[in-house]
């Protein structure tokens, strides 16, 4: 006998018309149906899983940038009173506009956007169009060149650091934002690789047959690429510019060397927040018995600004972002 | 005729990294490679080369107290961790696939490491401590683990434990190249499936694994090459340190990165193998 709806099998339950035995039977059914489900209906010991492991590693996800925040907002007082943890005694602001001006935010927010954002665009277009040389053509060396690609990926920054750098200053590239543009232009920016492969892979999977349908109705290699491989590849895009960009606006390393070995105007919110206690003792000199020395709070306060750009547009973006990872489900059918 | 225009087409779309990779990668690369043969001293006057031979590689090895050990440290850390980060991130990409309430909510909140997790904000997290589980006592674990494991092995996954929040930040970008590949899959194939009469744990070995390996091999390597080249790395402080000392130079530096540049090749090439091997199997 079949297992009855949820209403009739209460009624059923009730009712005198079945023997005690098949009612265990059915009510045995019942519960094994809704603790592991069935068909597409997912079971309810599934459920309560899925739901704690995702509540648990969120709270790990969230706790770092909620103990910074929190951090960021305590007085002295409460830092070194063990007793307050979580929830400060007062709303104290004070890190913040101490922060706020130690980081010179508004030059170095200008630097951040700019370096963040102008490299971002000439490195997700030449990344496209070089993953699409790989993923659509055989040529010869090609292994070879891919492999090359992956190699670049994995050399250590370090063992480049220096030429590169003399490089840079004999083209007269450091101390502008060419410093970044250029590379960047020529597929060798930050993580570049990583950039081609997403579009190798979002490209080889798009159907050949589409290529093979526009060429037979006369379409040149430029246009499958603009009018086919890149509609398709909308997701791959924004994953890209959104990587790019935060990659960008966190990078400290490349920026010391070009930026700070020339003074010059140009500087990023990182580069304020590595020099951030030199600044700050520079701005508050420590006298005897004052209350300006650094502490934690002060501290987190300035990273927590450092992000807070991120944050906003990532709150911005995740819908865009969350979506098109969505979307790709529908361009792979 | 039509292939040879057809790989000029694939030059011609490639040459932009192509010249990028022969200025920006091939050039220093062989300027370093020369820096690593010879004693570097920068003088007023620029820059001062004493050719050594390959001296610089025998210090390395022989000579600096911290590389080999530092560099073991490093391998059992790379071992351990790349397949519990590529693992976390595949686990945590499937969770969010589920048709979950709030699934936006989880996503956005998943993909945060992403964006905070590289850069020196991690390096202060860590060196205010917001990254340990304050929960969790390093000492029972170990104690716990020296009973079944050596000494060495148990100290570093006890070094895993604890260190639990940093592992699952670095998997952000993991779960999102997970998350796009598995929302590829057609879902036709699983309905196929479940008619044939497979179960979850089937649909995800024989359907699933196989559709993404690509993309694990991807996650493999890139987090291998992340945790390499991470600020959080000793070596590559090693390097940094060396790179400025007044005894050892630029070239001692630059053989260093590049005997870790080897080591790093060689773990690669694991990976890729392994990778390979498995192919052959299901073939």
């Amino acid at each position: 006998m079949a297992v009855p709806k949820t209403r009739e099998f209460y009624k059923l339950l009730r009712s005198d018309t079945m023997t005690r035995k098949e009612k265990t039977r059915i009510t045995k059914a019942k519960l094994s149906r809704f603790l592991f489900g069935f068909n597409d209906r997912r079971g309810f010991v599934l459920k309560v899983t899925i739901y704690t492991l995702l509540l648990c590693i969120g709270f790990v996800y969230l706790y770092p940038i909620l103990y910074m925040f929190i951090t960021s907002m305590q007085s002295l007082e409460d830092l070194l009173n063990s007793s307050v943890n979580w929830i400060p005694s007062t709303l104290y602001t004070d890190n913040y506009s101490k922060a706020y001006s130690v980081m010179n935010i508004k030059d170095s927010l200008m630097g951040s956007l700019l370096i963040a954002t102008v490299p971002t665009i000439f490195q997700v277009i030449v990344a496209s169009i070089v993953g699409f040389g790989f993923a659509r053509y055989n040529f010869r060396f090609k292994k070879l060149f891919f492999a090359l690609m992956i190699f670049s990926f994995i050399v250590p920054p370090q063992i480049l650091m220096m030429p590169t750098y003399r490089l840079f200053s004999n083209l007269e590239l450091t101390g502008s934002l060419n410093a970044f543009i250029v590379p960047a232009a020529l597929g060798q920016g930050l993580n570049s690789t990583i950039f081609i492969l997403i579009f190798y892979q979002f490209f080889k999977q798009t159907p050949q047959s589409l290529y093979e349908a526009a060429e037979v109705d006369g379409a040149n290699q430029f246009t499958c690429f603009f009018r086919i491989a890149i509609p398709m590849a909308v997701p791959a895009f924004i994953i890209a510019f959104l990587f790019s960009f935060v990659w960008y606006w966190n990078e400290t390393y490349l920026t010391t060397l070009y930026l700070t070995s020339r003074s010059n105007e140009l500087t990023t919110i990182l580069l304020q927040l590595q020099q951030f206690e030199r600044t700050y003792e520079a701005m508050y000199p420590v006298t005897e018995n004052s209350p300006n020395r650094i502490n934690e709070g002060i501290k987190m306060a300035g990273t927590f600004i450092s992000i807070l750009p991120l944050l906003i547009v990532y709150f911005f973006l995740q819908r865009y972002f969350v979506e098109s990872v969505d979307r790709t489900g529908i361009a792979g059918e | 005729m039509k292939i040879n225009r057809k790989s000029m087409y694939g030059y011609l779309f490639i040459s932009p990294w192509l010249v990028g990779f022969l200025i920006f990668v091939v050039w220093p690369l062989g300027q370093s490679f020369y820096f690593s043969l010879n004693n570097m001293r920068i003088t007023p006057t620029g820059l001062q080369f004493r050719y050594v031979g390959f001296n610089n590689y025998l210090d390395v090895w022989l000579k600096d107290m911290f590389f080999i050990q530092e560099l073991l440290q490093f391998v059992l850390h790379i071992l351990l961790r790349v397949p519990v980060i590529v693992v976390f991130a595949l686990i945590i990409a499937m969770l969010l696939n589920e048709k979950v309430r709030f699934q936006g909510v989880f996503r956005t909140i998943f993909f945060l490491p992403v964006i905070v997790a590289s850069g020196p904000v991690i390096d202060q997290l860590v060196s205010q401590g917001a990254t340990t589980v304050p929960m969790v006592d390093q000492g029972v674990i170990i104690s716990v683990l020296t009973a079944f494991f050596p000494m060495w092995l148990a100290q570093v996954i006890g070094q895993l434990f604890n260190q639990i929040i940093i592992i699952l930040w670095y998997s952000g970008v993991q779960i999102l190249i997970f998350l796009a590949v598995l929302q590829k899959i057609d879902a036709a194939l699983y309905e196929a499936a479940k008619i044939d009469g497979a179960s979850g744990w089937e649909c995800f070995w024989k359907i699933t694994l196989p559709s993404i390996k690509p993309i694990i091999l991807i996650n493999f390597v890139y987090t291998l090459v992340f945790l390499a080249n991470s600020s959080q790395n000793t070596i590559i402080n090693l390097i940094y340190t060396n790179m400025f000392s007044a005894t050892r130079g630029y070239g001692f530096a630059s053989a260093m990165a590049w005997m870790y540049a080897v080591i790093i090749s060689i773990l690669l090439l694991i990976i890729f193998l392994v990778f390979r091997e498995k192919e052959t199997k299901r073939a």
